[in-house]
């Protein structure tokens, strides 16, 4: 990447010695006294010395070690505690401190610079099979208590409406466990001017490719520091972090107006290297060129094509097609309001029969991938999270769920021998909310023989190519789907011949997928992924990842989407 | 300043004004930059969701965060916290000056907005506010009960109380608050042999307005009127929209009222070879849309996200593109006066019921709601969507039978052109601070079938 230089007067700031700011801890331990009540504040939930604000350019600090707090662990076990004298018969507790930091650009002037940070508690409780649920900000022993109280008031008033109990399926306590997400650089100790001038310094390169006019980019980065523990005896620290840089070039010429991005590069539960490595100031000649070339590109002729589409397209096409109607909360009907139910319901129906793609198909889930965004070591239920096929050689073979849904299919997994369990896809956005059956990395195997994009293009005699999610739609059970793209490339005689715009595919699930016929092999595989998958009452966003190589799919429906006002 | 911090909670968790106001005078206080803007957001949220027929989950949410923007010069950034204490507080101010100091200029940043005056709006309903969990329980049993003594039906909703207080401030004199709630019930109601599917929803800021009751008898007859659909084929069609199905396509032409991309060339409203379509007429005459924060069914806020006064706002007046929306700094740079028309859109309603347009039509299709709304291509507004939970056909003036949903291509300004009716405006209550009514319109662009119910 390119330096950003910074002048003197900038330099002496960012090197002079700064007194270090006081921390979260040092006030609650003032403060508690106060309230009179016990006051520890979470030790890795304070204001690291080590903020964005004292990071010089490119200075780069380790990673500190892992562990949880003394004092958060004694307020989770007081809430756990609070919410049992309420009559509690499981609870569970998390306390998380959630950071932001976004940095956006237009051409060469910054619009935005956030730096977010929020903390609470959100207390989760079974009264007599109902649950209920309340979170605070006053992480004292008092605030925690009260939120405790006011779950079990909840759960309670709730039991009037009851039918059946919630039961959880057991899962085994992790009494001190760690994990860390896979990043090597904090993106919260890197400099604001590292940030913007990757950012300036990258639009300006776009800038100097023709027709182009307006050029956005964006950094956002997430860090959450995750604390939880439950009446089983679990107690569990997590550090995770992800990041997500994106640039959008808009070209104008003749009344056209023509768009590359703004998803040019897939976000990741990776940090600040990942971005780097990411190399938007080289790469933005060629998005931009992308947008200027689309200026020109002939409208499709509607008709039916080989689809190729690449993992950064076909990612969406996986997420919306596959993924969601593999949730059971939604194929047992808890989302009928909302996001949906699914058509591969009953479970007794399909799961072992529903053949949903040829037999080289293979469809895992799990948070274990290295670097993907539902990748976690534990979930939301306290529970070490397995992999496992969601489609095996093409037929349905499991479903996404947690702790409470997973005795809904103890039938299945007994008769195939295997031990019952949650899959570890409980997950909440924040402390504030209640967590519920959210989307695991889904992530489409690779051939067994090693094909490549071009392999695909050579093999193909009338399709076409098509790069980078845009326009996305898809019905309520997830049967009927339209999705375009952002690069569409027609293909002629095993050759790319030229671009085209004006097109979206519609798809009917279990058509498209048993109409797969090559997959690209392992060193195609790549990732893509969003951090804003929305599902729940209320809403609440989950960042999933998808790995998936190319794939070419026969014989679908293109439509054209140009129409003139 | 502790004990102070323990009586701005009041028990619902929401600052009130004076509270609301100390915390901004603190900030301002602490502030050593040339401006200083601080936004402070309390709020405590109640719901219980159901499905299956019966509980799933349920919570209360409190939580108040404080943004505070400092400035030096054209230099600025934002923090966020939701510490409250004068710690946190101070940490809030100290960082975002911190950051501000490195960020490069804003050109187009224009200084702080100096003090105003808003006409309170009596958005607050205690009713919805004081809501205990036992009321909501009760609230869910209506449908419950209905759907577990019936048989052949599932429902599954979704009750949210909202109390909220937003209030903004800075060091050049400005200070605005404001209070609201809101009550918002959506139920879904699911035939057991999978064939049919009813929604229907109430939003008021009063939860003794929603009726509950009139909601489950909705969605339960839909539910039950939509099993057993046939398939049609796709194509043009005379479509009859219900409030929340035309909500759900006009909304979408709130961001192509940005004079900015407008102007800039990139917005379905700019006119080829450049300028916009201002003064041209582009819709039916019967259309009329505009924005106001004291519309009696939306009761929204008086102010907007940078604390200027929000005034009624017309865009469309019979057909013709009145105005588009000007922020502060481009208002400066074309030399207009701002125009922000808030959160709240209304389409002018008409006299026919859908009884009258559904007698007065000879061939149809009813839509429900429409699902998953996204933009095909922005220039011309072209969105792509589907059909939900209850989409039926008309023929010779009656409802003749449920039909399998639809996926639409087309755009509200094409929709908006081929008008036949218009019912009265109401309250929606998918989200959005949207009033609109029922319309019928023809050839509606519908363009594959779902088998999804």
């Amino acid at each position: 990447m390119r330096v950003f230089s910074i002048s003197g007067a900038l330099r002496a700031f960012l090197f002079r010695p700064t007194p270090p700011m006081p921390s979260r801890r040092d006030f609650l331990k003032a403060g508690g006294v106060s309230l009179g009540a016990l006051a520890v504040a979470p030790e890795l939930l304070r204001a690291a010395p080590g903020s964005p604000l004292l990071a010089a350019p490119g200075a780069f600090r380790p990673l500190p070690p892992l562990y949880t707090d003394p004092a958060t662990r004694e307020l989770m076990l007081e809430a756990l505690d609070a919410a049992k004298r309420a009559g509690a018969s499981w609870a569970d507790v998390r306390i998380s401190r959630n950071r932001n930091n976004s940095v956006n650009t237009r051409e060469q002037q910054v619009t935005n610079v956030v730096e977010s940070d929020t903390m609470g508690c959100g207390v989760r409780v079974l009264v007599d099979g109902c649950w209920g649920f309340a979170a605070t900000q006053e992480l004292t022993s008092a605030g925690v208590g009260m939120a405790a109280q006011e779950a079990a008031a909840i759960a309670k008033a709730n039991r009037v409406a009851r039918d059946r109990r919630i039961e959880l399926a057991p899962a085994p306590a992790h009494p001190d466990a760690t994990w860390r997400s896979a990043y090597t650089i904090d993106p919260f100790t890197v400099s604001l001017e590292d940030k913007v001038g990757l950012l300036l310094a990258a639009n300006a390169e776009a800038q100097k490719v023709a027709n182009i006019r307006f050029v956005n980019s964006g950094l956002s980065f997430v860090k959450e520091e995750r604390n939880y523990a439950n009446t089983d005896g679990s107690v569990i620290t997590q550090d995770y972090v992800r990041s997500w840089v994106t640039m959008s070039c808009t070209a104008v010429a003749n009344g056209e107006v023509a768009v590359r991005g703004p998803e040019v590069v897939q976000p990741a539960g990776r940090g600040w290297e990942y971005v780097l490595e990411a190399d938007i100031t080289a790469n933005a000649p060629k998005w931009a060129g992308e947008a200027a070339e689309k200026l020109t590109a002939k409208s499709v002729d509607v008709g039916r094509y080989d689809l190729i589409l690449h993992p950064s397209q076909l990612f969406l096409t996986i997420h919306e097609s596959l993924g969601h109607p593999t949730e059971l909360d939604r194929v047992m009907g808890y989302e009928a309001n909302y996001a949906g139910t699914s058509f591969m319901a009953p479970p007794e129906k399909v799961l072992g029969s529903l053949k949903l793609g040829p037999p080289m198909m293979n469809l895992i889930g799990n948070r274990s991938e290295v670097g993907a965004l539902a990748t976690i070591g534990y979930d939301d239920d306290g529970v070490m999270p397995d992999d496992f096929h969601i489609i095996k050689d093409g037929i349905l073979n499991d479903f996404q769920t947690t702790r409470e849904q997973a005795p809904l299919l103890n039938w299945w997994y007994e008769k195939n021998g295997q031990q019952p369990r949650s899959h570890g896809c409980s997950y909440a956005q924040s402390w504030a909310d209640v967590q519920f059956q959210r989307m695991p990395n889904v992530s489409l195997q690779p051939g067994e023989e090693d094909l490549s994009w071009d392999d695909l293009i050579a093999a193909t005699d009338r399709g076409i190519a098509m790069i980078g999610r845009s326009s996305y739609s898809i019905d309520q059970q997830r049967y009927n789907a339209q999705f375009g793209a952002q690069l569409c490339y027609e293909v002629r005689n095993g050759k790319i011949v030229g671009q085209l715009k004006d097109v979206a595919y519609q798809m009917r699930t279990p058509d498209f997928w048993n109409s797969l016929d090559m997959l690209g092999g392992k060193s195609s595989y790549e990732f893509g992924g969003t951090f804003n998958d929305g599902k729940g009452q209320p809403s609440q966003a989950n960042a999933v990842s998808h790995g998936c190589p190319p794939v070419r799919i026969k014989n679908i429906n293109v439509i054209n989407t140009g129409r003139s006002l | 300043m502790h004990a102070r911090l323990n009586n701005a909670m009041a028990a619902n968790g929401v600052l009130g004004e004076a509270d609301a106001q100390s915390v901004v005078e603190r900030a301002v206080r602490l502030s050593k930059a040339d401006a200083v803007n601080i936004s402070v957001q309390s709020g405590r949220e109640t719901n219980l969701r159901f499905a299956d027929n019966q509980l799933s989950t349920a919570g209360a949410t409190t939580n108040t965060t404080i943004r505070v923007e400092s400035v030096f010069g054209q230099r600025r950034a934002s923090v966020v916290t939701n510490d409250r204490t004068d710690e946190g507080l101070r940490r809030a101010v100290e960082q975002s000056e911190v950051i501000a100091k490195l960020a490069p200029e804003d050109p187009e940043y224009l200084g702080p907005l100096g003090a105003q005056t808003y006409t309170p709006i009596p958005a607050w309903f205690d009713s919805t506010a004081e809501l205990s969990a036992d009321a909501r329980a009760q609230a869910a049993l209506t449908a419950l009960t209905k759907a577990r003594a019936a048989n052949d039906l599932t429902v599954a909703g979704y009750i949210v109380c909202n109390a909220s207080a937003s209030a903004l401030g800075n060091n050049a004199g400005l200070f605005a608050y404001h209070r609201s709630t809101n009550a918002n019930y959506t139920l879904t109601a699911r035939t057991n042999d999978g064939t049919g599917s009813g929604w229907a929803a109430a939003e008021d800021n009063d939860w003794t307005q929603i009726d509950f009751e009139a909601v489950a008898r909705d969605a339960i007859d839909k539910a039950r009127r939509s099993a057993n659909p046939v398939a049609i084929e796709p194509g043009r069609y005379t479509v009859i929209f219900e409030p929340e199905a035309t909500a759900n396509l006009v909304s979408v032409m709130r961001g192509a009222l940005q004079a900015r991309s407008a102007d800039e060339g990139r917005s379905a409203f700019s006119k080829p070879g450049g300028g916009t379509k201002v003064g041209e007429k582009i819709l039916d005459e019967r259309v009329t849309i505009s924005s106001n924060p004291r519309d009696p069914l939306v009761l929204a806020a008086p102010f907007d996200g940078d604390g200027l006064p929000v005034q009624e706002e017309t865009w469309i007046r019979n057909g013709v593109l009145e105005q588009l929306s000007y922020s502060r700094y481009w208002a400066q740079r074309q030399g207009k006066p701002v125009t922000t028309g808030g959160n709240s859109l209304r389409m002018e309603g008409g006299s026919e019921s859908v009884a009258s347009m559904i007698a007065n039509t000879e061939r149809g299709i009813v839509v429900t709601r429409l699902w998953y709304l996204r933009a095909v291509d922005n220039r011309t507004l072209v969105y792509t969507g589907l059909t939900r939970d209850g989409t039926f056909l008309v023929e010779n003036g009656k409802i003749a039978r449920s039909i399998k949903n639809f996926r639409f291509n087309d755009s509200p300004l094409f929709m908006l052109n081929n008008l036949e009716a218009v019912g009265p405006a109401v309250r929606t209550a998918g989200g959005g601070s949207l009033v609109m009514p029922a319309i019928k319109v023809r050839d509606f662009n519908f363009t594959s079938l779902s088998d999804a119910v």
